[in-house]
């Protein structure tokens, strides 16, 4: 069963229209919450005037940050890091502004329609500071955007192993480049939603939340109400409309929504307008990086410096950004002497978090673009500098010399590049598209070839958990803490369950994102759910059928090893003896008056797991395709992609396909469309579909896909992380092969995404400065 | 602001008297009012596609239509789709089948627009099928698979004579 092919039980309701998102609850008597919102960069509060919003009839109540002190209290970040200044944040801003969209007051009214009405009736005097859009113009504000962090530096962190100032003196080539890559927002086609009831008798809060992460949401909404986690039960439904990271952020409305179902003793719901996503669901920014390589003759990598700006928006939920960002840049290549730097800088943009790919994409880019520069520099074939750099099949574990961002050390536990390019380079016939590149620039088309290849940190803990249950009906539950967005957990994990078991998958309920559940999980991102819970619950399915076989072999007076399951029963092998697997999970978990267990045999057929790898594990993808660009329009026109990837034990190839070809969507994306855009100040300048764009099915070519299995060490099942392979080689692939098509003119591609006018521009450049040399000569 | 009109409207062949505001969007009156949350939303500015149901047999985004401007037409939503017996009509199997949707929010209105094109060219090539979503933005699946799946469609329509 693990392996297979199985269609997703999940679909039948969704392709009905039966899917239940957070929106689609019925929470009689609810009222709905709409927000006021800066409408500043940056900005002091000098007064808030909530009259005539309050007014409007239906209006239940306005809320600023007077009205909710008691509960105003300084955000934790989600992730600290010893770099990391603590800035301030509170649910609803005190004083000054940060942001456009920065929620400054929250109106709650009888329905949308009216909450969104009154919410633009709130009159907020703002007095304008200078704002910053950018971390260059950060860098000189006068004005800190937090208060005792002068220099709007959020952290300056280094790392390094061997020595690289040493290495790029002696190496015989060194070159210096910069890379920018501006990435988006998440953008699930469900923005961030949440809906709270209070429950009188109990005291007790039930919040619905779109969210990835509802432990910590919940650890988020307690600490912030003052209350003991179990006064609120979050669940994450199984139907979320996508998730892509910023669902696993932490935000003022969940807090919100949780207290004022209290205060007003009615169920109350927020649902993310686009518009609001746009400003206020976090995104990933620009980084900028500086980077220094030294190498030999055969393009043999000898030392790597790496200094990069990183923009983290008004506040620095986590570093894991420019951390990963970093730490993927060495990749599957063997680099003696690294040193790997960045500053992260406050900017008046929402906060940055991570999106799909959380700064691998950046990463890849950054070394990608350095083969292909090293491969043109000594006039040798990308792909050949690439193979001379690969760590080898038989180099694992491969220290790296760094720290990951799990404060594991970066050692990749198994892989094939190798192989695994090989692959790719045969599938896509790697010679013979040379050939026809040939033939087609002898015809005056600016045809190019891209091949990239991507290492992704994945299945990081601390820890994942399950439990399993075979209940007294004979069904099996199998609940775990992480959330689906769309990835198929109730299928998947079923599978992992039935499989051990040895049962139909059939008769396997899985229930997810229920902290009343399970007491703890960490959530659904990093593609680390099947790393974390996918062993959780192959250990607690042992456990469990191991309680089945003792609990029936006293039952049916019969040697446990004796006994197997076929179908709903369990059995003395090669006999009718047997009992039904209902009847055991009865007297095990309900009892049966007369009837005693062995001493020895625990009761109640449950067990739950916890699992917590040593550190995260490495997945591996290649990408390769041609490309032609129209250089009059500056449009580019992919052919004959091919994607393979290498993320461990699969335990479903239907969905695993599923992961990386909207994986790779996003990455292209990222490559050519999507760029979030601000002003100089940090006003935000693309807010709607209209001004970004994100590719529909005319856009994304046709994909060939392929597989490589190699099991990680590190987990029982050998499960790496599928969720954002696709996504990681995606920029540098695009970048590498409109380069390479546009070599004749010369044109160098250190930006990213590659608009047609931003390419429109490389181009008439390009052109420019050979007019220019043939002027010269 | 808050006045209000009784409209009629038809859903899925189901007439339907309602009171709304002359701003309340088609979209939010089949929500809230009218028990189709399969229509979901997604921009609220006629982008994305989510909420394509369609109107009179073509294709409309709810999100730019009001209530009354619907008033006497036949609404279609996705909760009309399926085999009479209550099962997944043969588009939506295919969907199944071919992993063509994730968190499945796109999905109803793709399913609309898939649906009217199949009634008006039982078997579309490729080309046309992807034409025919590129109104409709979905984030999870990067399309092949559910284009896969609806090219499945027009080859068996065609191989039946339909
Ligand atoms: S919600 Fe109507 S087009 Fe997006
Ligand atoms: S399946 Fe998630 S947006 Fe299409």
């Amino acid at each position: 069963m693990i392996g297979e092919r199985r269609v997703r039980r999940e679909d039948v309701r969704l392709l009905r229209g039966e899917g239940t998102y957070v929106d689609d609850i019925d929470l009689p008597g609810a009222v709905y919450l709409a927000g006021v919102r800066s409408t500043e960069p940056h900005a002091t509060i000098l007064g808030i005037d909530t009259t005539a919003a309050k007014a409007v009839p239906g209006v239940l109540g306005v809320y600023t940050a007077a009205d909710i002190e008691p509960i105003n209290r300084l955000w934790r970040q989600q992730l600290t890091h010893s770099s990391l200044k603590m800035a301030v944040q509170r649910t609803l801003p005190v004083d000054k502004v940060r942001f456009v969209g920065e929620l400054v007051a929250v109106v709650v009214a009888e329905t949308r329609y009216l909450a969104e009405d009154a919410a633009e009736l709130v009159d907020i005097d703002y007095e304008p500071l200078p704002g910053a859009g950018n971390y260059h113009r950060a860098l000189e504000l006068d004005v800190p955007i937090h208060e005792g962090i002068d220099d709007n530096v959020a952290s300056h962190f280094s790392q390094s192993t061997g020595d690289v100032g040493w290495a790029l003196s002696s190496a015989p080539h060194v070159l210096r480049e910069t890379f920018t890559i501006n990435r988006g927002g998440g953008h699930s086609m469900e923005g961030r939603a949440v809906a709270a009831r209070w429950d009188t008798s109990l005291d007790q809060y039930t919040v619905f939340d779109a969210t990835q992460g509802p432990h910590q949401a919940r650890a988020h909404i307690a600490f912030a109400l003052g209350v003991p986690d179990e006064k609120v039960r979050v669940i994450a439904p199984p139907d979320v409309g996508g998730g892509f990271g910023p669902k696993g952020g932490k935000y003022p409305e969940e807090i919100l929504v949780t207290w004022l179902s209290k205060q007003l003793r009615r169920p109350v719901k927020f649902i993310e307008d686009r518009y609001e996503h746009f400003l206020t669901s976090y995104q990933e920014h620009q980084q900028e990086h500086h980077v220094e390589v030294g190498y030999d003759g055969d393009g043999k990598l000898l030392g790597l410096k790496d200094v990069f700006l990183h923009d983290t928006g008004a506040y620095a939920p986590s570093l894991i950004v420019p951390l990963i960002a970093g730490t993927t840049v060495p990749g599957c290549y063997k680099i003696p002497n690294i040193h790997i730097e960045f500053r992260a800088v406050f900017t008046n943009k929402v906060p940055c978090s991570a999106v799909r790919g959380a700064g691998r994409p950046q990463g890849v880019y950054v070394m990608e673009r350095i083969m292909d520069r090293i491969a043109e520099e000594l006039d040798l074939d990308p792909v050949e500098v690439r193979k001379r750099n690969l760590i080898q099949a038989d180099e694992f574990p491969y220290a790296v010399g760094l720290t990951f961002r799990d404060g594991s050390p970066l050692t990749y536990d198994s892989g094939n590049y190798p192989g695994l390019l090989q692959l790719g380079l045969d599938l896509f016939d790697y010679d013979r598209q040379r050939e026809i590149q040939r033939e087609r620039r002898a015809a005056g088309v600016y045809r190019g070839i891209g091949v990239s290849i991507a290492l992704e940190g994945v299945g990081i803990g601390p820890f994942e958990g399950a439990t399993v249950r075979i209940e007294k009906t004979g069904r099996i539950t199998a609940v775990m803490g992480a959330p689906p967005q769309g990835q198929g957990f109730e299928t998947t994990y079923a599978t992992i369950v039935a499989d051990t078991i040895g049962v139909d998958p059939d008769l396997v309920d899985v229930v997810t994102g229920d902290t009343a559940a399970i007491a703890y999980g960490v959530g659904t991102f990093a593609s680390r759910v099947m790393a974390n819970a996918g062993p959780a619950m192959l250990q607690a399915s042992i456990e469990v059928k191991d309680k089945l076989v003792q609990t029936a072999s006293a039952m049916l007076e019969a040697s446990a090893e004796d006994l197997e399951i076929a179908g709903t029963e369990i059995r003395v092998k090669g006999t009718e003896a047997g009992v039904p697997i209902a009847d055991a999970a009865r007297l095990s978990n309900v009892g049966s008056p007369g009837v005693n267990l062995p001493p020895g045999v625990v009761p109640g057929l449950t067990s739950t797991s916890y699992f917590n790898p040593s550190s995260a594990g490495y997945s591996a993808s290649v990408h390769a395709c041609a490309v032609e660009v129209d250089i009059d329009t500056g449009e580019i026109e992919i052919f004959d992609w091919v994607v393979g990837h290498d993320c461990g034990r699969i335990i479903n190839p239907l969905l695993v396909e599923g992961q990386v070809i909207g994986g790779l969507a996003h990455g292209l994306s990222n490559a050519m469309y999507e760029e979030q855009m601000y002003g100089e100040d940090g006003t935000p300048l693309t807010t709607s579909y209209l001004d970004y764009p994100i590719p529909s099915a005319r856009e994304l070519p046709k994909l060939r896909l392929f597989h490589q299995e190699t099991l990680s060490p590190l987990n029982p099942l050998g499960a790496k992380g599928a969720g954002e392979a696709g996504t990681l080689g995606v920029p540098a692939l695009i970048a590498t092969a409109v380069e390479d098509a546009l070599r004749p003119l010369g044109v160098r591609i250190n930006h990213l995404p590659l608009s047609p006018g931003l390419l429109g521009d490389l181009i008439a450049g390009a052109a420019e400065r050979g007019a220019a040399e043939r002027g010269a000569a | 602001m808050t006045s209000t009109e009784a409209v009629t409207l038809s859903v899925n062949g189901q007439q339907h008297s309602i009171t709304v505001e002359p701003r309340t969007l088609l979209a939010d009156a089949l929500r809230g009012q009218l028990g189709s949350k399969g229509t979901h939303i997604g921009c609220e500015h006629g982008v994305c596609g989510a909420c394509t149901v369609l109107v009179d047999g073509h294709p409309v985004r709810s999100c730019l239509t009001f209530a009354v401007q619907a008033e006497g037409s036949e609404i279609e939503t996705v909760e009309s789709l399926g085999e009479p017996d209550g099962g997944l009509n043969s588009l939506q199997r295919g969907f199944q089948r071919h992993h063509g949707l994730q968190c499945g929010f796109c999905t109803p209105g793709i399913l609309m627009s898939l649906t009217q094109l199949f009634r008006e060219d039982p078997s579309p090539d490729e080309e046309r099928i992807r034409d025919q979503i590129q109104g409709h933005i979905c984030r999870c699946t990067g399309y092949q698979q559910m284009v896969e799946a609806a090219v499945e469609e027009s080859e068996t329509n065609a191989k039946e004579g339909r």
